[in-house]
């Protein structure tokens, strides 16, 4: 083993790890902010990437009518509450995003998709399409539950996960996709090539990172979800609505997976049900900061990027196993070192 | 429509819905459990649409076909076995799509006396013919076969050194096996062996070191799109030698995602996937090309897989094999007649299926010899039939 082979696995490690890191990051924000385990999360990855592959290679993919029917599942739910509450106030929001914005990229599906439209076009598209899903899932399935247990959100997770890859499998088929890469080229530094792409991934990764940052630490609604992560009721008392603190989280988290989707579907082939081990092992990294600490779920991300490389280069069939039960000493190692603070409280 | 009518609609359509099975009892029934879902639905989803095509009736008997999904799952599969046998009282019973689902169904089938004719590749599924594997049957197939046609062409080749890599489950451990026996005997040497999982999304550790240990070719091991992660990654780290696949990258879905990068790759495979390029005189183009007219014209051209063949040639079986078990005046859905239809399958011989000629006997089930097999090359993202190989 040479330092060549070794700068081509770190390559490799660091950028599996910054998706890791991504999904890692998603994860925590969920928890903190709504207590509920999100194991859905890897399924963004798997619509986000096969909505984008379908689109490059002029299918329609079977996400344009499954917004357009949770739009509508949506806007049933909020009728309904609306019309035992009879508050009518913010109804024309709520169809504007449920009705409007589903009808209006149904109708423009078919001129929008065609393996001539830029490749930019066709990502933004998709991700208008799968955006809007995560606060549909949550107000759908989450929302009315909010206040159960954390065992009980879980549960429904797992659910959901489920229900999300068998659509997946009805959508996009049971083969894997690729998609043409965002940047072409490669980069000499010194013994190793590293490809364009690598810097795509990292440099979107750290921008994402820093947005968030600014979004956490700058603006209103960050602050917002903070103050719901530090204490729910505290931040109820102060004004602040557990349903739109939810609504928006799950907004974010469903961005930040169909945008990993979407940066690797270049490198690796994606299939239906890729994002779920994606997912994992962004738990895993999650695990490593506890649930509540970005930073150190972002470097156990990267470890774990790195330790899969590695450990697919020494010991290929035991790959997973190295990683996943990497989980148990940190698991052990968090549950003596810290003090144990439940939120259920 | 009132809610009255509409009741009394229901009930009616219930009480039909209830009454059709048993008039249907005197036909063939055929149960099918494949894994349209799950880990192996790129196996299961064009079996299951082959059925459609299977005939409706076969000596004068209506057939029908009953489909069930077992997720990959082998404990779904055994169920759905015995849902089919008790609940449906089939005839005969198709599937499993993977071979540790198949395996668990075997004693299912001795246990309840019932033919299976299994659509996965393993062996062990019908070997040795004794017990509870008498009454299983099988049409993809041997790995031993496919691997035989590999190490010829090896040889053919010049290759000394061979690396590997392959899936990280029964799949690859299973081809590890006859790879490593159908080259060593021809006196290959296997001199890296590596592992992937399905799923994976990089397979760079493993192509560094394949790479580093420059055997003189290397054996892909996996079935559908995943074979093209390690294809692209060996590739694109420099691998010079020849690139070999199993014929479970037999799909057209595997060149649309590798794209240039699988070109130059040879693989064994079934001789459908080439049906049209096969010399006039070999006994499986006709059959094989009046499979592929009647699939691409349901599902649209260029659709055929050799998965959905081994369906199909299950169907070409049942339809060689149910006029001997009729003449034998044994009724449909009765012990007899199941006993009858598993001594006529057995006795068939010189049948020409889409992936071969099937010839039963009581010591072989799966009854294929070197006609199964043709050697394939990709060229310009085409699969190009090799008949020197």
């Amino acid at each position: 083993m040479d330092s060549t082979i070794v700068l081509i696995l770190l390559q490799d490690g660091v950028m599996n790890g910054a998706i890791y890191a991504l999904l890692g990051l998603a994860l925590v924000l969920v928890f903190v902010v709504t207590r509920v385990i999100f194991i859905p999360q890897g399924e963004f990855v798997a619509f986000g990437a096969l909505t984008l592959a379908f689109m490059v290679d002029g299918r329609s993919p079977g996400t344009v009518p499954m917004l357009l029917i949770l739009g509508c599942l949506v806007f049933l739910v909020e009728l309904f509450s609306a019309w035992r509450s009879r508050q009518w106030a913010g109804m024309g929001r709520t169809a504007a995003w449920t009705l409007g914005l589903p009808g209006i990229l149904y109708l423009l599906a078919p001129y929008v998709v065609s393996k001539e439209t830029s490749l930019w076009v066709s990502v933004l598209f998709s991700m208008a399409l799968v955006v809007p899903m995560g606060p549909m899932l949550y107000r759908l399935v989450y929302q009315p539950v909010a206040e159960a247990s954390v065992l009980v959100l879980l549960i429904i997770s797992v659910a959901l996960h489920f229900a999300m890859t068998g659509l997946a499998l009805a959508f996009f088929g049971a083969e894997g996709w690729r998609t043409p890469p965002f940047v072409e080229g490669q980069v000499d530094m010194g013994p190793v090539t590293w490809s364009a792409q690598t810097f795509f991934v990292l440099g979107t990764c750290a921008a994402l990172i820093i947005a968030l940052w600014l979004f956490f630490g700058k603006t209103l609604y960050g602050r917002a979800l903070r103050a719901t992560a530090v204490n729910r009721r505290g931040a109820r008392l102060v004004g602040i609505s557990t349903n739109m603190s939810g609504s928006l989280t799950f907004t974010l988290a469903a961005a930040i997976g169909a945008l990993s989707g979407m940066l690797i579907a270049p490198v690796t082939t994606i299939y239906y049900d890729t994002g779920f081990l994606i997912g994992l092992k962004g738990f895993v990294a999650a695990i490593f900061g506890g649930l509540i600490s970005y930073p150190i779920a972002a470097t156990g991300a990267m470890g774990v990027g790195v330790l899969e490389s590695f450990s697919s280069f020494w010991a290929s069939a035991y790959k997973e196993v190295i990683v996943f039960t990497l989980i148990i000493p940190v698991v052990l190692w968090r549950s003596f070192g810290s003090k144990h603070i439940d939120d259920e409280e | 429509m009132n809610r009255k009518q509409s009741i009394r609609l229901s009930v009616l359509t219930g009480a039909l819905a209830l009454a059709l099975p048993l008039m249907a009892s005197a036909q063939i029934k055929v149960g099918i459990t494949v894994a349209s879902t799950g880990p192996a639905a790129s196996l299961g989803i064009p079996e299951r649409n082959t059925v459609s095509l299977l005939p409706t009736e076969i000596g004068g008997q209506k057939v029908e076909y009953i489909v069930l999904d077992d997720g990959t799952d082998t404990t779904a599969a055994v169920r759905n076995m015995r849902k089919l046998i008790t609940d449906d009282k089939v005839d005969v019973i198709v599937g499993t799509s993977v071979s540790p689902g198949s395996l668990a169904m075997v004693d299912v089938a001795g246990e309840t006396q019932t033919p299976m004719i299994s659509v996965a590749a393993n062996a062990r599924i019908v070997e040795p013919v004794e017990g509870p594997r008498e009454w299983v049957f099988k049409t993809p197939q041997n790995d031993l076969l496919m691997a035989d046609a590999l190490a010829d062409a090896m040889v053919k080749h010049g290759i000394k050194t061979l690396g590997f890599i392959g899936y990280n489950d029964a799949y690859g451990e299973g081809w590890l096996n006859v790879m490593t026996a159908a080259a060593e005997a021809k006196g290959i040497k296997v001199t890296a062996v590596e592992r992937y999982a399905r799923t994976d999304t990089s397979v760079t550790g493993q192509a560094l070191k394949l790479v580093a240990a420059k055997p003189d070719g290397i054996l892909v091991a996996g079935s559908g799109t995943p074979v093209a992660l390690p294809q692209s990654e060996l590739k694109n780290r420099g691998y010079k030698g020849i690139m070999y696949q199993t014929h479970g990258a037999a799909n057209a879905d595997v060149l649309r995602v590798c794209g240039k990068d699988c070109n130059d790759m040879y693989l064994p495979a079934g001789p459908l996937l080439v049906a049209d390029q096969l010399p006039d005189d070999n006994p499986v183009k006709k059959t094989a090309l009046d499979y592929k007219e009647k699939y691409e014209a349901k599902y649209g051209p260029d659709t055929i897989n050799t998965f959905g063949g081994h369906m199909w040639d299950a169907g070409l079986l049942i339809q060689a094999a149910v006029p001997g078990a009729l003449a034998t005046g044994a009724k449909p859905g009765t012990p007899e007649f199941r006993k009858a239809l598993r001594d006529a399958l057995e006795q068939v011989k010189d049948l020409p299926v889409s992936q071969g000629v099937f010839s039963m006997s009581p010591t072989d089930h799966a009854g294929f010899d070197k006609r199964a097999r043709v050697m394939v090359k990709v060229v310009d993202g085409k699969w190009v039939y090799q008949p020197d190989l």
